[in-house]
């Protein structure tokens, strides 16, 4: 904690960060685009700027690079090699001195005004990292932001996964997980497939199980979001979806990406793998968009 | 679907109930929650321990068959057996019993249960000794445990869904069962819950455990003991109380059977185990839905409560919802159901105290009285089992 107060200490010290200019003047195309993605219809515009649009002007663009000495990256490195990897932005406030016109050349600067911390929240624990932007045009400043992220530890999930207890009737399936393959196992004789597999066909009795590889695609038949108590290896809350294959048979696990308020009975989902480590590769759904 | 004449129902009755304090914490080993529970039993019997021949009671219990028997001094034994999947023993031990007392294995045989499951082992956790048992039943944890799927919330949330999305149910369908039963528990001294009732805004208040069960869908967690005494109904005539003649006992397993996690059946709309059970019970009685007074329904999770109501058939398949939401399950209505509070209000012991119950309403001192003939069942989701008993009068 030490470290990261000293260091909160240094880059306060800073104070603002170099000028950076905007890549183009605040310009008539841009605030049509603006207003009418909006759907802001005031007759202003676009004479002047919307001041909501301070920070357009100053973005970086899809491919621009955070200054080196931009004080909320540089804290945000510190609070990454500590362990508080995630992100989320809690406040932000702009303030406005006066509508921006047409061929006005803004610059912004950052200082670094608060780090709070460690705070336990209902996210995890972490710290609350205040900036403060000025824009500029020439030395006369005309808007600012205070702009609050928290910077929190992911809750570490408890244990490991638990494993399967495998056997020679089901290694198949877990040595086709290893390889990335779906395995279901089927009948030669009556061809009935059959999830979980067992040691005989229970519709005619073959005792020489045979197995097929599964497309992977299947759909939602039911799903739960599981929140208490903990379980092993996962972090809460998770999506476990029970799917049902193209080829007709049923199988469980864990939906990682969806969240779990968009998850739904139908949804199309193909399998991808998860390994957990070089004995063990679980088979997980993701959302199909195909 | 196949129909034997049983030659068990009346033979057999209960004839003695006895409970410890259901609580958080015990404060005592299992053993003695059992014993107590036993001796209790026996009291309320008018017998003795060198009155018992058998003892039964569930795989999952504790509490050896011989540590009861030596510490209650029994003896002789000449009968003791157990049964398998969690709660879905518990009716399935008077089934035991009744069966031993009519072909004349045993003459008195005590069925019980006790754990400390709040302050020992709890159910409602993820089992790492489940998911790795050395049995055919470790294997068939291997396709849910690994996956994320690891808690009897979670299994049942995963039908529970799938019964919304066909039928329509909502939680506030899932969280009238449990506003009844703490109803029911509120004026009984002995539930957990006594004076708690709660409101269906509470029940939608309370935080998520697994969705889309609330909290409040959950049964509580227990430390307690429960123990019957089965003996001929012509011996429990003798005894103190009227005797709860056990009309019908039955168990059930159906297609494709699973512990917890059927998902591989055709729908997962229904409990085919439960439907085996019901079968059974109506050929055995004679009975049918129409002159059952009162449930005792098996509440470890709300859903399956609509569930059974529906394979039992007191409702058509779907229509459960309506059921309930016209107040058929409490007092007054069409079919009080868990009128001791079941287990989101009375205690958890794995269905053995709704039996107790069962046995109150035959003598007429449940804190809801009702009255028989009484319908009783077992834990669902895992093979089960289920009992109908009545008055002395009906045979
Ligand atoms: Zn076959």
């Amino acid at each position: 904690m030490n470290s990261i107060e000293a260091e909160a200490g240094r880059l306060k010290a800073l104070g603002e960060s170099e000028p950076r200019l905007a890549r183009d003047p605040v310009n008539e195309p841009m605030i049509n685009n603006w207003v009418e993605a909006l759907g802001d219809r005031n007759p202003a515009y676009p004479k002047f700027a919307p001041p909501a649009m301070v920070q357009v002007w100053t973005m970086y663009g899809l491919n621009g690079v955070r200054d080196a000495d931009d004080p909320l990256g540089a804290m945000s490195k510190v609070l990454d090699a500590a362990g508080f990897t995630s992100v989320v932005a809690t406040n932000c406030e702009q303030t406005y001195h006066r509508y921006l016109r047409p061929g006005e050349q803004l610059a912004v600067t950052t200082r670094l005004s608060d780090v709070v911390g460690p705070k336990r929240t209902a996210l995890g624990e972490g710290w609350f990292v205040t900036t403060v932007s000025t824009w500029y045009v020439d030395d006369e400043p005309v808007a600012e932001m205070m702009f609050r992220v928290l910077k929190f530890r992911p809750p570490e999930p408890s244990g490991s996964v638990l494993r399967p207890l495998v056997n020679q009737d089901t290694e198949f399936f877990w040595q086709g997980t290893a390889k990335r393959e779906l395995r279901i196992q089927r009948c030669p004789d009556c061809r009935r497939l059959r999830h979980p597999p067992g040691p005989f066909c229970p519709v005619c009795g073959s005792a020489t199980p045979e197995y097929v590889l599964a497309s992977g695609r299947g759909s939602i038949f039911s799903y739960v979001v599981h929140h208490h108590p903990p379980i092993p290896g996962k972090r809460l809350p998770v999506v476990i979806a029970l799917v049902e294959l193209e080829e007709g048979v049923r199988m469980l696990g864990e939906l990682p990406d969806v969240p779990p308020d968009e998850v739904w009975i139908g949804q199309e989902v193909v399998v991808d793998w998860s390994r957990v480590d070089s004995e063990l590769t679980l088979p997980v759904w993701r959302a199909r968009h195909d | 679907m196949k129909t034997t004449m049983s030659t068990l129902p009346g033979k057999a009755a209960i004839a003695g109930i006895g409970a410890t304090e259901f609580s958080k914490r015990s404060g005592r080993t299992e053993l003695r929650l059992a014993v107590e529970a036993v001796r209790a039993a026996l009291a309320d019997a008018g017998l003795t321990a060198s009155d018992v021949d058998g003892l039964v009671t569930f795989t999952m219990d504790t509490n050896s068959e011989i540590a009861v028997a030596r510490e209650l001094g029994i003896p002789r034994l000449s009968f003791f057996s157990r049964i398998n999947f969690g709660g879905g023993a518990a009716c399935a031990t008077v089934q035991q019993a009744a069966m031993a007392v009519a072909t004349g294995i045993a003459e008195v045989v005590v069925c019980y249960r006790a754990f400390n499951e709040r302050s020992g082992h709890r159910f409602g956790r993820v089992s790492a000794a489940a998911a790795a048992a050395p049995t055919s039943n470790g294997i068939d944890a291997s396709w849910s445990y690994p996956m994320g799927l690891g808690t009897p919330a979670a299994d049942v949330a995963m039908f529970a869904r799938r019964y919304q999305h066909v039928y329509g149910a909502t939680s506030e369908d899932f969280g009238r069962v449990a506003v009844a039963g703490r109803r029911h528990a509120a004026v009984n001294p002995n539930a957990w819950f006594h004076g708690k009732p709660i409101t269906l805004e509470d029940h939608q208040t309370s935080r998520w455990v697994v969705e889309p069960l609330h909290l409040l869908d959950c049964c509580q967690e227990s430390d307690g003991g429960v123990a019957l005494v089965v003996t001929s109904a012509q011996r429990a005539k003798d005894l103190p109380h009227p005797p709860a003649v056990i009309a019908a006992a039955a168990q059930g397993s159906g297609p494709d059977q699973f512990v917890m996690t059927s998902y591989y059946r055709d729908d997962l709309l229904g409990l085919p185990e439960m439907r085996i059970v019901g079968d059974q019970l109506w050929a055995q009685s004679g009975l049918r839905p129409g002159d059952i007074a009162t449930a005792v329904l098996y509440d470890h999770f709300t859903p399956f409560v609509l569930v059974q109501l529906e394979e039992l058939g007191f409702c058509g398949p779907g229509e459960a919802r309506e059921f309930i939401a016209g107040g058929a399950i409490e007092m007054g209505g069409r079919l009080p159901v868990n009128t001791h509070g079941g287990q989101l209000g009375e205690a958890y012991i794995h269905g053995m105290n709704g039996i107790a119950e069962a046995v109150r309403q035959i003598r007429g001192t449940s804190c809801n009285q009702v009255g028989g003939p009484v319908l009783v069942t077992a834990g669902t989701g895992v093979p089960t089992s289920g009992l109908i008993v009545t008055g002395p009068g009906i045979d």
